[in-house]
């Protein structure tokens, strides 16, 4: 019997509103996330990478069902989350949490980190003072802070350690899924290591699963098992980390690749095979939504959009170039 | 606290509306002459050792009836602050929460509110009512409301959009428990500099209904109705007139300039609504 797994995502949908009010209808919708599927093992971290807008962090917030999804299913652990009533999603809560991209706007200023860190914990349950403090000063020594330091403010603390407090408060129900919504986009590359490095080490702690979001492969490809790339709400490649860089098989994540920038001055730079800004998801191009910027483009393209098929073993990829070889980037 | 301090208007404010608040706390233990007590021999004095500020036209004595004045206008200001700030809180945190026609019904029944010239409405309800000081407060509490659901609706809503907010949701705290513990902390500031500055305003408004005969009754002492009765004797013994209106100049500008001070310590971005 195979194994059911952490997360299900299926065909999900999410249109934004553009304009109206209380009788008038909207000017236009917005497609934030065009029928997404994917699934998630217990253990596994998934990472998700794209261009700012494509659609990366609502499809984080459409999985904690932060956001309600306009169509598609959301399952966890077997479970349909979107059907869930309000209390019950609140208790299944305590078993997927999220980390913030920012770490300035995501900590209330108010709160002493005492309180933030065990908030999660507070929601589900009534504990006492000493008990909440014993749990804080546990779980903020585990990301590396002191537990002298549960009695200041979040605005004592730099951009890494506000987000060593994000962690803890994720890890304060030893909750089975994080979803990591650009948790080191906003600081500083050699902090950047550092929490990446501290993410991996909770995973085996803890045995946690990760959503892992971020717009820097790199940083995708260090830390994940397997990578989907988006481009404007969809999934137009997914694949295992490892046969990634070496084969991608969509031209945006060639693109994409090409763009990381490696520390060496003597490799020779090639014109760069993407031109321009990605298109408004207000008013998407038909066809495959890259082929206004793709370098391969052809007539099919421009008509018919290409769904995800595999292409090779665990490798998924949406591109016509594919369905009959491979796309012949090294 | 020190902070609060290095302001200038908080300062002059701060000092202003500590001595209202001192002398209306003396009035309660003890007054120069009891506020009531009639004296005809000692009609219409000027100041002088015995009546610092005069007597009026039955010989009370204007300063114990100013004293007494002050714990009227600050009852008055608390009163009418704290529900209009507490109905006015709800509403507003409603009215972002929920939006839509929640949030339309709130705010039109604020504009509908706020479309009547405060004075006449409270001239209205007093005279539906009857004149009283109670009355008089209610009229002013209704005025309040609008102001205080206005604003917390704006501040709210910048907040709820924040990210912590929706941290908070994702760890699975309720909505009104996010409203209670991340919402309202965060908003407290811009409410407790609008609060002081309402209140200087609720002082000036008891004032002017007592003057017109719709606030506090005689025999009580209140500023308002001190200045109404000394109209009368006005060519005959200016004093009566002018320590009574003073002592509302002295309590609104005290208010008001702490309210200021507030403000530009607490929130210097902060945009004032009304």
């Amino acid at each position: 019997m195979p194994e059911v797994p952490l997360l299900k995502v299926n065909n999900l949908i999410k249109e934004f509103p553009l304009g109206g009010g209380l009788f008038a209808e909207p000017r236009a919708r917005v497609r934030a996330v065009d029928d997404v599927s994917f699934a998630l093992s217990r253990g596994e971290t998934f990472g998700l990478v794209g261009e700012s807008g494509c659609g990366k962090t609502t499809l984080g917030r459409l999985i904690l069902r932060l956001v309600e999804p306009t169509s598609g299913d959301v399952e966890f652990d077997g479970q349909h989350i979107l059907a869930l009533g309000a209390k019950e999603m609140r208790l299944l809560r305590r078993r997927m949490q999220i980390i913030f991209q920012d770490p300035y706007a995501s900590l209330d200023p108010r709160m002493k980190v005492n309180a933030i860190v065990t908030e999660p914990l507070c929601a589900i349950q009534n504990l006492a003072k000493s008990e909440r403090k014993k749990v804080a000063a546990e779980l903020i020594e585990k990301v590396g802070l002191r537990a002298a330091d549960l009695d200041k403010y979040p605005h004592e603390f730099s951009g890494g350690q506000r987000q060593r407090i994000s962690i803890a408060r994720a890890l304060c129900v030893r909750p089975d899924l994080i979803v990591a919504d650009e948790p080191v986009s906003a600081l500083d590359v050699s902090i950047q290591a550092q929490v990446i490095n501290l993410m991996a080490d909770l995973k085996k702690e803890f045995q946690l699963s990760y959503v892992f979001i971020s717009h820097d492969l790199s940083v995708v490809e260090h830390i994940s098992d397997r990578i989907a790339v988006m481009y404007l709400g969809t999934i137009v490649e997914l694949a295992p980390a490892v046969s990634f860089s070496d084969s991608p098989r969509h031209p945006y994540t060639a693109a994409l690749l090409r763009a990381v920038p490696m520390p060496d001055p003597h490799r020779k730079t090639e014109p760069f095979p993407m031109e321009g800004d990605a298109p408004s998801p207000i008013d998407p191009p038909p066809g495959c939504a890259f082929h206004p910027r793709c370098p391969h483009a052809f007539e099919r393209c421009r008509v018919e959009k290409p769904s995800l098929v595999k292409t090779a073993r665990q490798h998924f990829v949406a591109c016509w170039l594919n369905n009959s070889r491979g796309l012949g980037i090294e | 606290m020190k902070r609060f301090f290095r302001n200038k208007n908080f300062t002059v404010g701060f000092i202003l509306s500590l001595i209202v608040i001192i002398a209306a706390v003396i009035s309660l233990i003890w007054t120069p002459f009891d506020a009531n007590r009639m004296n005809a021999k000692l009609r219409l004095q000027g100041p002088s050792w015995q009546h610092p500020l005069g007597t009026d036209q039955y010989g009370r004595d204007t300063l114990s009836r100013v004293m007494v004045g002050a714990v009227n206008s600050i009852i008055v200001g608390l009163m009418t602050v704290a529900i209009g700030l507490s109905v006015g809180v709800l509403l507003g945190l409603a009215s972002a929460y929920y939006g839509k026609w929640v949030d339309e019904t709130i705010m039109r029944f604020s504009d509908f509110l706020f479309g009547f010239p405060a004075v006449l409405t409270a001239i209205l309800i007093t005279s539906i009512l009857g004149p009283s000081m109670i009355n008089a407060m209610l009229a002013i509490s209704i005025f309040y409301i609008p102001v205080f659901a206005r604003l917390t609706r704006a501040v709210a809503m910048l907040i709820w959009e924040r990210e912590f907010i929706v941290a908070a949701r994702a760890a699975g705290i309720s909505e009104w428990k996010i409203a209670w513990r991340h919402v309202l902390p965060n908003i407290l500031s811009t409410l407790l500099i609008q609060g002081t500055i309402q209140f200087a305003v609720a002082i000036l408004a008891e004032a002017g209904l007592s003057y017109l005969g719709l606030g506090t009754q005689p025999p009580h002492a209140s500023w308002g109705r001190m200045l109404n009765e000394a109209q009368t004797y006005m060519s005959l013994s200016p004093w009566m007139a002018i320590f009574p209106g003073l002592a509302i100049a002295w309590a609104v500008l005290g208010f008001n300039l702490l309210g200021d001070g507030l403000r530009d310590t607490l929130d210097p971005k902060m945009v004032r609504i009304r």
